[in-house]
């Protein structure tokens, strides 16, 4: 378990300086709006994938700490990654969400999220962009 | 006399969660105990359904659901209780008017007339009819607090294009009042309709429908004490009745033959086919009674009290930033500075205080007061000037550290 300072430091770093919040307008990248019907998280997850690997991930939209950060530390986690290790990691941090046994060594900066599945009006919050994330993933990996 | 402390006895859902403060009556409220036993009973010993069977349940329970109909009637001073029809919400009633409204009445090149403050409810369905018709939706315009202004209203009209009006008696994210009699005789002056969305209005104000001269007003039980899955649409009766109903079945017709033609029973039932929910409309008759023992006046002045109060002590904080400080009905709108709406709420949620946190099913009222999202604080009959005071005790400390360490 991680520790309470650290995760919240994470979190509020991630939130006010997202490095991976940018637009992106390159032809290149592949892009998915995900946004919740019930709260105000909208997102738009731009990807850059070649030969099989994760290049970059981008997002920007509007989001509470929760859904901001979990995006992009997303899209730390799986840079570099080819499509198969992206998947797995996204995997491993679905079942942290949904309180089942999971692989810590995987999801690095993304423990700071391993009690959310505690309040349930906040899971939303930490499964829009990875939603859109895996979306494009799975994309990329139908071809 | 008002007592509130008297008042709080009567709901089980602050006896049996007293570290809960609840602040979004305005999504749905509370029921008091009488209205939980109407409808125990008749779970109970009632059980049955209505105008069709021939033995005395069911007969004495279609006694009691026409019975809700008078008890309605004398609630908004309507002229007749035939005026007075039950839906299933007050979006299925904003949808009967819209629709059919539209369908009967509009044709191509007419303009409805609406507003940006608009719940979702009162403004998609026009959307629809608009564009199955051909019709212009046109926006009220409104002052940069959200209040309509009078005068750009009246312009509207006057390409004489405009033919029915749509609009909140009180805005479900402003909570303001809005002047329905003016904006009614402006309506008719240019012989235009107005249909009104009274699901916030008609829980916390004094309604006379005779006086406000309103052609439509759709509002929900649930809101107002009442239980769920029941509506109410008053039409003035001879336009009411030139209305189709939405839905046909069992219930609302006399007749019917080989050759397709049907013959419709008078309104409202014509309204109501198939089986209603009736224990909801007892349970609703419980609720009127339980409002009007209260007195509409005392609802009314209460709920200005508990708003002006809240509001006060927010304007002396520096961390807070409110949207409708001259909000009356029970609805304040606000965000702390630096920390998105839902962070916040979720905190509060920790904290034991349920209030609501989004765009409030008001998507373009964002063009008015500037941001997408808020935090919505709604009071009713039941809340305390302690519960504001605990409140404000909380948000005055709330940080986004703490907000972030409630999902720790």
């Amino acid at each position: 378990m991680m520790d309470k300072e650290i995760k919240r430091e994470i979190m509020l770093d991630h939130y006010n300086n997202p490095n991976n919040k940018k637009t992106v307008n390159d032809e290149r990248y592949r892009s998915v709006h995900n946004a919740s019907d019930s709260c105000i998280d909208d997102v738009t997850v731009y990807m850059l994938v070649e030969d099989g690997k994760v290049i970059d991930t981008k997002f920007d939209g509007v989001g509470c700490t929760i859904c901001t950060a979990s995006t992009d530390i997303m899209c730390d986690l799986i840079e570099g990654k080819n499509l198969e290790e992206a998947k797995d990691i996204i995997n491993e941090y679905y079942k942290m969400i949904d309180e089942k046994p999971f692989d810590e060594d995987k999801l690095d900066e993304a423990n700071a999220f391993d009690t959310l599945y505690q309040q349930a009006n906040r899971i939303k919050c930490g499964t829009i962009g990875i939603h859109a994330i895996e979306d494009l993933i799975n994309g990329y990996d139908k071809q | 006399m008002f007592d509130v402390e008297k008042i709080r006895n009567d709901f089980p859902m602050i006896r049996n969660n007293p570290d809960l403060i609840y602040f979004d009556s305005a999504a749905t409220s509370f029921k008091p105990q009488p209205v939980i036993d109407e409808v125990i009973r008749f779970y109970e010993t009632r059980t049955c359904n209505i105008h069709r069977g021939d033995y005395d349940i069911s007969f004495a329970v279609s006694k009691e659901y026409d019975d809700t109909r008078e008890t309605v009637r004398r609630f908004l001073n309507a002229q007749r209780k035939e005026e007075i029809v039950f839906s299933n919400g007050a979006t299925s009633s904003l949808n009967i008017v819209a629709i059919n409204f539209a369908k009967k009445f509009l044709k191509k090149g007419d303009v409805i007339l609406t507003s940006l403050i608009e719940h979702a409810s009162d403004i998609l369905p026009w959307f629809v009819a608009a564009k199955e018709v051909g019709c212009e939706i046109r926006y009220t315009p409104l002052d940069e607090k959200g209040m309509i202004d009078l005068i750009g209203y009246e312009e509207c009209f006057k390409d004489n294009r405009v033919k029915v009006v749509a609009l909140p008696y009180v805005s479900n994210v402003l909570g303001y009042i809005y002047p329905l009699k003016e904006l009614t005789r402006i309506a008719h002056k240019y012989n235009a309709i107005i249909s009104v969305d009274g699901a916030q209005g008609v829980p916390h104000l004094k309604v006379d429908v005779k006086d406000l001269d309103v052609d439509f007003l759709s509002f929900s039980s649930h809101k107002m004490l009442g239980p769920g899955g029941v509506g109410i649409l008053y039409g003035k009766y001879e336009l009411l009745d030139q209305l189709d109903p939405v839905f046909y079945g069992g219930g609302s017709n006399a007749r019917f033959y080989n050759d397709g033609s049907i013959i419709l029973k008078e309104t409202p039932e014509k309204f109501e086919a198939g089986t209603p929910c009736i224990e909801g409309v007892l349970g609703l008759n419980r609720a009127v009674e339980y409002l009007e023992k209260v007195g509409m006046d005392n609802v009314a002045s209460y709920g200005k009290e508990l708003t002006e109060y809240f509001i006060s002590k927010l304007e002396k904080l520096d961390n807070v930033e409110i949207y409708n400080s001259a909000s009356e009905a029970g609805i304040v709108t606000f965000n702390l500075k630096g920390i998105f709406s839902q962070d916040a709420s979720g905190y509060f949620n920790k904290q034991g205080i349920a209030v609501r946190s989004g765009n409030h099913c008001a998507k373009l009222l964002f063009n008015i007061i500037g941001v997408t999202e808020t935090i919505r604080a709604s009071f009713y009959i039941y809340n305390t000037k302690e519960e504001i005071d605990r409140f404000v005790d909380v948000i005055k400390d709330t940080t986004i550290e703490k907000c972030v360490d409630s999902i720790l």
